[in-house]
């Protein structure tokens, strides 16, 4: 699915990226964990063509195609999601209409027809019965006076309607209560096949125990330092990140 | 959901050009270029008009003679010569229009690329469209149906032949000729424009629609409309521009008179779209309106207007609420691109008691365009228990771009709850990331944030109206963002 090579990423100047691997496959799901700070937005960032990242060195196989050649729009339009840590708010233009122009780029760049008002709105009520979705929020401006954890949850209703071949999870996990937590977690485990791959970036094991993960990596100062499964996550719970700051500096 | 596909909009973002940029090949009948009390004797005659009427403009002109043009400190323009302007400009028409059918097949082309294709109009959207073209009106439709219920819809012309006692009686009513420079000038030189009265108690059943268009090159437009609403009655009344593209700048000095009996309500909606001069901020055109209307008793006047267009614009459309629980509404939005220049605005003046106004104003400004809010709201002695809400916000799309708001509060009785509130902001990087991240272009991201801005102006707009002014707002915003 995506195949990241020795990737270096830099910012006003800043190297923040410093030769990172990481290798997805169809019907996976992957958790990154790492410290603040440790570059783990940044990734998603150049993943989704941030223009304020510059990639210096590497090489970012998605799929066949060169991801680094692609504008942000046919990334997206190639099946790359990306559920922001912050999602934005856009006043006054409702999700529906949000949603429906995304849809109707996404379906003209594969050459496929516009998506009919009917069939637009059955999948709307489809998608947004995964995340238990409050319809009324389907029709409000984008973000626009949601709360945190409904915030997270229009990103994975978003991510439902957009059906992409590779997601990333910005720490969508954060902010969420237990319930709120379950139902996001509910809606990554949905929309799971043996043809899309998941990326959940976290900050707490918590969200594993309902994301199962395939591989546990730490990203620490630029770099995967460290790859397993899920017990890691359960590791890294307990112990924190300073032995691995340690086994990395020594 | 919209009834405006995005489809159509992508069609016109490919469009770079001017998309109204077009010459129709009239021949026209032209007075001699300058002004004089001979030119206005000739428009007169030319117009077959009573004798009242030349008198009225002689003596608008000896005023205008005396005044001088004003000044503005944001708004920055050459001038226009006065005397090397034509001010009459009819399309050679030996027979009006019978019918549809006889229309000049150049005429229907020309409405065709406004996309104002008459039949479809007419069948589809019941509006009845009265089409200004270089002064003349030329086609009018729907005028059995109005005449059942009473509705004069005319053009200016004609209600003057027609109606003349209506015309005598209200005309300057609202805009004497000595209220400003432009007033003034239209007062004496205007050719034609529209007349539109609904008796009592008639609610209007169709939008009332003209479409104006400047055409013969060098020609000023000087329309005149008035808008009379007798008591309890209803009009939306819809006024659109587009011009073709020219070199030299043109001047466009309209009049708008409204006037909303008791218990009479009173939509005016306007989407400019002038040509506003080139990338360099070349030819376009000079647009100074005065555009008012007079409430009495519990009536209310909406304007709502949406501004792309014109490379100078000065425009406040205004409400004086004189009767006891009048209501005045103003919504704006306004977009300067390049080396536009825009100073708009309101003044709402309240005279009556339990007056309300409220002002929404959206500025956006683009390119290296100026964008001046003005707005004026007066709560005069009388007025108890008055009430005004504004609110100004400014979108600017560059960091050469410039927003200005002047709000002027008067207030002279202490009953009085005023309330203003500005913002002012640029256009998000991150709010274009997370709509390009969901697979949409940048333009179409710019178009999405734009009409979302402007929502609660675009929702006062019927239909068939705000899919127009949101296209516009895309094609005079596109490439925009720096
Ligand atoms: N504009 C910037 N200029 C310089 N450094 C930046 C900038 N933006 C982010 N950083 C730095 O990049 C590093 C990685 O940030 P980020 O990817 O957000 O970390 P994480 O998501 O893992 O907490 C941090 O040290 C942060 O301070
Ligand atoms: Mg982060």
């Amino acid at each position: 699915m995506i195949k990241i090579e020795n990737l270096h990423a830099s910012i006003d100047g800043k190297e923040i990226l410093k030769g990172l691997n990481l290798e997805v496959k169809a019907g996976e799901i992957h958790a990154i964990m790492g410290p603040n700070g440790a570059g783990k937005s940044t990734l998603a960032s150049v993943l989704a063509g941030r223009e304020d990242y510059e990639v210096t060195a590497g090489s970012i196989d998605f799929d066949g195609t060169d991801l680094l050649e692609l504008s942000t729009e046919d990334r997206a339009r190639e099946g790359l999601f990306l559920a922001f840590q912050y999602p934005v708010e856009i006043p006054g233009v409702s999700n529906i209409n949000f949603l429906r122009t995304a849809l109707n780029e996404i379906r003209e760049y594969k050459g496929q027809a516009q998506i009919s008002a009917k069939e637009f709105m059955a999948m709307v009520r489809e998608k947004s019965a995964i995340v238990e979705l409050d319809s009324k929020l389907a029709s409000r401006a984008v973000n626009e006076g949601f709360s945190g954890g409904e915030k997270k949850r229009n990103e994975i209703f978003q991510m439902a309607m957009l059906e992409p071949k590779l997601a990333v999870l910005d720490e969508t996990d954060s902010g969420l209560d237990i319930d709120a937590l379950r139902i996001v977690a509910n809606g990554v485990n949905t929309l799971k096949s043996d043809q899309n791959a998941t990326i959940v970036i976290t900050h707490y094991q918590r969200l594993l125990d309902y994301i199962i993960p395939d591989f546990v990596h730490v990203l620490y100062d630029g770099r995967i330092v460290m790859t397993g499964t899920k017990e890691l996550a359960l590791e890294l719970e307990e112990k924190g990140y300073d032995w691995i700051k340690e086994s990395i500096d020594a | 959901m919209a009834g405006y596909t995005e489809n159509e909009l992508a069609k016109d973002l490919e469009n770079q050009e001017y998309k109204f940029g077009f010459v129709t090949d009239i021949e026209a009948d032209t007075v001699p270029i300058g002004l004089n009390e001979g030119i206005i004797r000739l428009i007169s005659t030319k117009k077959n008009e009573p004798d009242w009427l030349l008198e009225y403009r002689l003596k608008a002109f000896a005023i205008w003679k005396e005044m001088t043009e004003p000044e503005w400190a944001h708004v920055h323009y050459q001038k226009p010569d006065f005397q090397a302007i034509a001010y009459y400009s009819a399309p050679k028409q030996t027979k009006k229009y019978e019918s549809w059918d006889d229309v000049d097949p150049e005429m229907k082309e020309t409405m065709k690329k406004l996309g104002i294709s008459m039949e479809e109009q007419q069948r589809l959207t019941g509006v009845a469209v009265d089409f200004v073209m270089d002064s003349v009106s030329v086609a009018t439709s729907f005028k059995e149906k109005l005449g059942e219920l009473g509705v004069i819809f005319c053009s200016f012309s004609d209600a003057v032949q027609n109606h003349p006692d209506l015309v005598k009686k209200y005309m300057g009513s609202v805009v004497p000729m000595t209220d400003n420079f432009y007033a003034a000038l239209n007062a004496a030189v205007f050719t034609d424009g529209s007349f539109c009265y609904i008796p009592k108690g008639v609610r209007c059943p169709m939008e009332l629609s003209t479409y104006f268009r400047i055409n013969a090159g060098g020609t000023g437009q000087f329309e005149r409309t008035l808008v009379v609403a007798d008591e309890g009655s209803y009009v939306s009344y819809l006024e659109g521009c587009t011009a073709p593209q020219r070199d030299e700048n043109q001047l466009h000095a309209a009049v708008v008179e409204l006037i909303a009996m008791d218990h009479a309500e009173i939509k005016y909606s306007t989407v400019q779209n002038w040509y506003p001069g080139d990338k360099e901020g070349k030819g376009g055109i000079f647009n100074f309106v005065t555009k008012r209307g007079m409430c009495e008793s519990h009536a209310k006047i909406s304007w709502t207007q949406v501004e792309t267009g014109s490379a100078v614009t000065w425009k406040y459309p205004s409400c004086i609420l004189k009767g006891d629980y009048s209501i005045g509404e103003f919504y704006s939005v306004a977009v300067t691109n390049n080396y536009q220049q825009a100073d708009t605005g309101t003044k709402m003046i309240h005279l009556g008691k339990h007056t309300k106004s409220t002002i929404i104003s959206k500025g956006i400004s683009a390119g290296k365009s100026q964008n001046s809010y003005r707005g004026l709201v007066q709560i005069n002695k009388a007025a108890h228990h008055a009430r005004n809400f504004s609110q100004c916000d400014s979108l600017l799309m560059t960091d050469e771009c410039g927003a200005h708001t002047f709000p002027y509060i008067e207030c002279k009785n202490p009953t009085a709850k005023i309330e203003h509130e500005a913002t002012t902001s640029k256009i998000g990087e991150d709010q274009l990331f997370y709509c390009m991240q969901r697979g949409i272009s940048e333009e179409k991201a710019i178009s999405l944030i734009v009409n979302g801005y402007c929502k609660e102006v675009l929702n006062q707009l019927p239909m068939e109206f705000a899919v127009e002014a949101q296209k516009l707002l895309a094609i005079s915003l596109e490439g925009s963002v720096g």
